[in-house]
């Protein structure tokens, strides 16, 4: 079965789902959970979406379904660190509002076999989810995760 | 939190988190295949690891998808782990593993 998803994270938040929905389609909200990448677009279908930090254009995509406060998608390509050539995969985002919680479902799929996408993406994202809760429940983003970038700064 | 520590408190739990981990999003007919465990057990256990939320689980038509959710652990890392120890402990824990299985 190749149509299944490569994997699915499931967050729960303690906020509204037109919140968690404006916050992953706000660049300003999104630079700071997103460890300064701001998500851009015009959010409507067929529209561009691209991540942007530092005046570049890190990874782009289009938007595939854009259904506030409930899903939001989009293709996902890497244009940085020899992914370029690397067919677009598709991220998505489901919101459910259960017992006064937003159950978000993200999942990533339609990756081209043997990416190279693909493990750098699955480590990421348990933290931009986590930065992302945190944001939303404390007004307070988590730090950058990555290996390497403490002795940057 | 409870929730997940507890879920983790059983080695047949991890053990079914590990079968994920190898290959995620797995029916429980293709967890059964593979496992010394009754259905029902399997099926409890899943169950017991959704509501911790370790365990997502997706629709595929008639069949159920299990998937590893890594977030509530990576959730714990974060509450005790803060960032300055974070390379030194990825530093440490890959050495552990580039020794123990002899190679990167």
């Amino acid at each position: 079965m190749s149509d299944k998803p490569k994997f699915v994270y499931v967050i729960y938040i303690a906020s509204t789902p037109d919140k968690v929905f404006k916050a992953l389609t706000d660049p300003k909200q999104s630079a700071r959970y997103w460890f300064g990448y701001e998500v851009t677009s015009d959010w409507k279908v067929g529209a561009e979406f691209a991540l942007v930090k530092d005046g570049r254009r890190w990874d782009t995509g289009t938007v595939l379904e854009y259904d506030p406060p409930h899903r939001l998608s989009y293709s996902f390509h890497p244009e940085h660190d020899g992914l370029e050539n690397e067919k677009p995969s598709r991220v998505a985002f489901d919101l459910e509002e259960i017992n006064s919680q937003v159950k978000l479902t993200m999942t990533h799929d339609d990756f081209e076999a043997g990416s190279q996408v693909f493990p750098k993406v699955q480590a990421g994202w348990p933290s931009i989810l986590s930065s992302l809760k945190s944001l939303l429940e404390t007004g307070k983003e988590l730090p950058p995760f990555w290996r390497g970038d403490y002795d940057k700064k | 939190m409870d929730a997940v520590f507890k879920a983790l408190a059983d080695a047949s739990r991890r053990e079914l988190l590990d079968r994920l981990r190898a290959e995620n999003g797995q029916t429980l007919g293709e967890l059964c295949a593979r496992l010394a465990m009754t259905r029902q057990a399997v099926s409890k256990h899943l169950a017991l690891l959704e509501e911790a939320n370790l365990v997502a689980t997706v629709r595929r038509g008639r069949e159920k998808l299990h998937y590893l959710n890594p977030v509530p652990i990576h959730e714990i890392a974060e509450r005790w782990i803060g960032k300055f120890e974070r390379s030194r402990l990825q530093a440490l824990s890959d050495m552990k593993q580039a020794l123990e299985t002899g190679d990167e």
